[in-house]
């Protein structure tokens, strides 16, 4: 079980749940930051589980509820960031958050009933049989009445090569009113169909709940099976997995760099990253055997190890790519057209970054200064210097700077990384503790802060398991930073936000 | 504007070039492609991805497809942003029971006559996802698939090694003739 003494990182209370509200209350008052929410079936008792974050600080807080009444007090009334993620608990355990303002279901679609709570351990995992899946046409958006407003609906199925997800706008003219999301479409069942995995198929799984991030999700839930079974990893395979977690950094915002150039027509800069990003995933392919390095990390350490003639290409390949960003940014940064698109566009002020407790690039564009490779600074962070640049103007403008920045911090970790790279073994066996067991994992991915909470059956296999993504907080804050922009300039704030759907809709 | 054009011209042209000689994969299977496009297609084959459900592994190497080391435009082959203007429909996996719907309707609003193919490991059959409460597994228990393209993701190449082995052996194309 998690306890005080064995989880360093988070601070564990245990309440009443009758107190659970007045937590709330007073861990708002104190500026505590929601992070994460999941429960777990106990047989008597659902288990509920809130991290709450404070200067880098982690408090979690567990409570019981009774199976035969589960209702117990919302958090969102005081910690908006709650709200999603309450209602996917609703969804998926049928607990009731008393006081939540929003009474609508969120994960869940026509794929089962509202009696049904895939997460509970009475529910089956097996395919539920009957005809095809209804389309979720009767979900309640808000709509905007008045003269001349109107409604456009997007998705699922959207223009380009993109995830689904559906996204309705209430708009006058070309100016948005409101957006909601409706997300849940990629819903995979990855809580439901982890249970019963051995660790090793559970890491598997890890690496694809969100594809572009497979390193950052096998990393953090390899750092809670290691957490709960107090094995350490060998200082190399730690130096080799930041490496590949910087490398996945730098290729997604190449790529992501690109297409918001591209969504405003800038196609320059479009082809000159994607030439970039494709040279940085060859490398990846030769040297980790696959271009996103999916299944390269392990229990216990990593699957592959460097040659010395692997890192020198991987410094060369540094070199080379700092000095052409280099030249790009004084092209970008004095294009005039780039930036009478993207300056004032989008804008997320600090305080809703704070009220939405955004993560990552987009929190780190408004201000929020959070990086857990620094502030929390797991190994191998622990002995590197991580810059972290931070903006207040909070526009796509600063997403796009952000990103570019921390390419530049990603490079010069790189190349610390492989200039201390330790001696020794890549990884130390995994060995069952046979006892039942918890951890939590904590990384920050590319997107930001990673949860991972797992829990491990006296059998060795897996009881639960929750990946938390950044983007269940940068995606509310899409729809806050909309409003008072035009619909064209939508796709270009989407992009600059980038929210997984797939890590989201799990 | 001139440092622009100095980095485009400095950097030249990337895509690989083409000779008779070439034993670059890329090019041969990207101009056989290209020659079965040009009898049958009319010069262009209009293609549409559809994520049934994906982990978004698989998009980003479509996405790949279009820079410029393989810039799938050169032969013929373009990606459109309707099904309604598509000849083939690229469906990434598994298929979630929250998209069956959607996918279907995508497929149903393709004019005929169309091909689909199933990419990834969760397109082909589920992958690690399988059949379950939440997913549907294989793209073909939604709609009829013409080809697979194996990968967990599959790579640009194998990408276009699937399409044009598609292009090559599916007997329904000599019949639309």
């Amino acid at each position: 079980m998690l306890t005080k003494e064995t989880k360093k990182d988070i601070e564990v209370r245990k309440l009443n749940s009758s107190e659970w509200q007045k937590i709330a209350i007073d861990t708002a008052r104190q500026g505590y930051r929601f992070a994460a929410i999941w429960a777990q079936d106990l047989d008597e008792n659902f288990e509920l589980n809130i991290v709450l974050e404070l200067q880098a600080s982690y408090l979690l807080l567990q409570t019981l509820i009774d199976v035969g009444n589960p209702s117990i007090a919302s958090f969102t009334p005081y910690f908006p960031a709650a709200n999603r993620l309450e209602r996917h608990t609703k969804d998926m355990f049928g607990i009731d958050f008393i006081g939540h303002p929003d009474r609508r279901r969120w994960t869940r679609h026509q794929a089962w009933s509202r009696e049904q709570f895939p997460l509970r351990k009475s529910f089956s995992v097996a395919k539920i049989p009957g005809k095809v899946t209804p389309p979720d046409s009767a979900y309640s958006f808000l709509p905007v009445l008045g003269s001349g407003t109107c409604e456009i609906p997007v998705g699922p199925v959207h223009a380009g090569i993109i995830e689904p997800g559906h996204f309705r706008f209430q708009i006058a003219g070309e100016d948005v009113i409101d957006l909601e999301e409706h997300l849940g479409y990629t819903h995979k069942g990855v809580e439901k169909i982890a249970e019963g995995r051995t660790v090793n198929q559970l890491i598997k799984l890890a690496g694809r709940v969100s594809g572009d991030s497979t390193v950052s999700y096998a990393w953090a839930a390899c750092a809670a099976l290691e957490n709960a079974a107090y094995l350490t990893v060998p200082e190399r395979a730690l130096h080799l997995r930041a490496l590949m977690s910087e490398r996945e950094r730098v290729a997604n915002h190449l790529g992501d760099f690109a297409a918001i150039c591209n969504d405003v027509a800038y196609s320059f800069p479009y082809y000159q990253l994607m030439r970039l990003k494709e040279l940085w995933l060859r490398l990846n392919g030769t040297i980790f055997n696959h271009r996103l390095m999916m299944d390269c990390i392990i229990p216990g350490g990593v699957k592959y190890d460097l040659g010395a003639w692997h890192i020198q290409e991987l410094q060369k390949q540094v070199t080379d790519f700092r000095s052409e960003l280099n030249e790009l940014l004084f092209i970008f940064e004095a294009h005039s057209g780039l930036h009478d698109r993207i300056k004032a566009t989008g804008v997320l002020t600090e305080k809703q970054a704070k009220v939405f407790g955004v993560l990552g690039y987009v929190g780190r564009a408004s201000g929020a200064k959070l990086d857990l490779r620094r502030d929390l600074a797991y190994p191998p962070y622990d002995k590197l210097e991580v810059r972290v640049p931070v903006y207040e103007h909070g526009d796509v403008l600063a997403r796009l700077r952000v990103r570019f920045q921390e390419i530049l911090v990603a490079f010069d970790l790189i190349e610390q990384l492989l200039n201390t790279m330790p001696t020794g073994e890549i990884y130390n066996s995994w060995v069952s503790p046979n006892i039942i067991t918890e951890g939590i994992g904590l990384i920050e991915g590319w997107r930001g802060e990673i949860i991972t909470f797992v829990r491990l059956g006296s059998d060795g296999l897996v009881e639960r398991y929750f990946p938390r993504d950044p983007s269940w907080f940068s995606w509310p804050a899409l729809e806050q930073l909309i409003h008072g922009n035009i619909v064209p300039d939508f796709p270009v704030c989407n992009k600059s936000i980038n929210g997984s759907y797939s890590g989201v809709d799990l | 504007m001139l440092r622009m054009l100095r980095k485009i011209l400095k950097i030249g042209l990337i895509t690989e070039p083409y000779s008779p000689n070439s034993d670059f994969k890329l090019e041969r299977i990207g101009n056989a492609c290209k020659k079965i496009i040009d009898a049958k297609f009319k010069g262009s084959l209009a293609v549409r991805h559809v994520d049934a459900g994906s982990c978004n592994g698989c998009e980003l190497e479509i996405h790949a497809l279009n820079n410029s080391f393989y810039s799938m435009e050169r032969f013929n082959i373009h990606f459109v942003a309707s099904p309604r203007h598509a000849d083939l429909l690229l469906v990434t996996g598994p298929v979630s029971r929250h998209m069956e719907s959607a996918l279907i309707a995508t497929y149903e609003a393709t004019p005929d006559p169309k091909l689909v193919l199933a990419i990834g490991d969760c397109g082909a059959c589920g992958g690690e996802f399988g059949c379950s409460y939440a997913s549907a597994g294989a793209v073909a228990n939604v709609i009829p698939v013409d080809g697979i393209i194996h990968g967990c993701p599959p790579t640009p190449l194998n990408l276009l090694q699937g399409i044009l082995e598609l292009l090559r052996t599916d007997n329904q194309i000599d019949a639309w003739m």
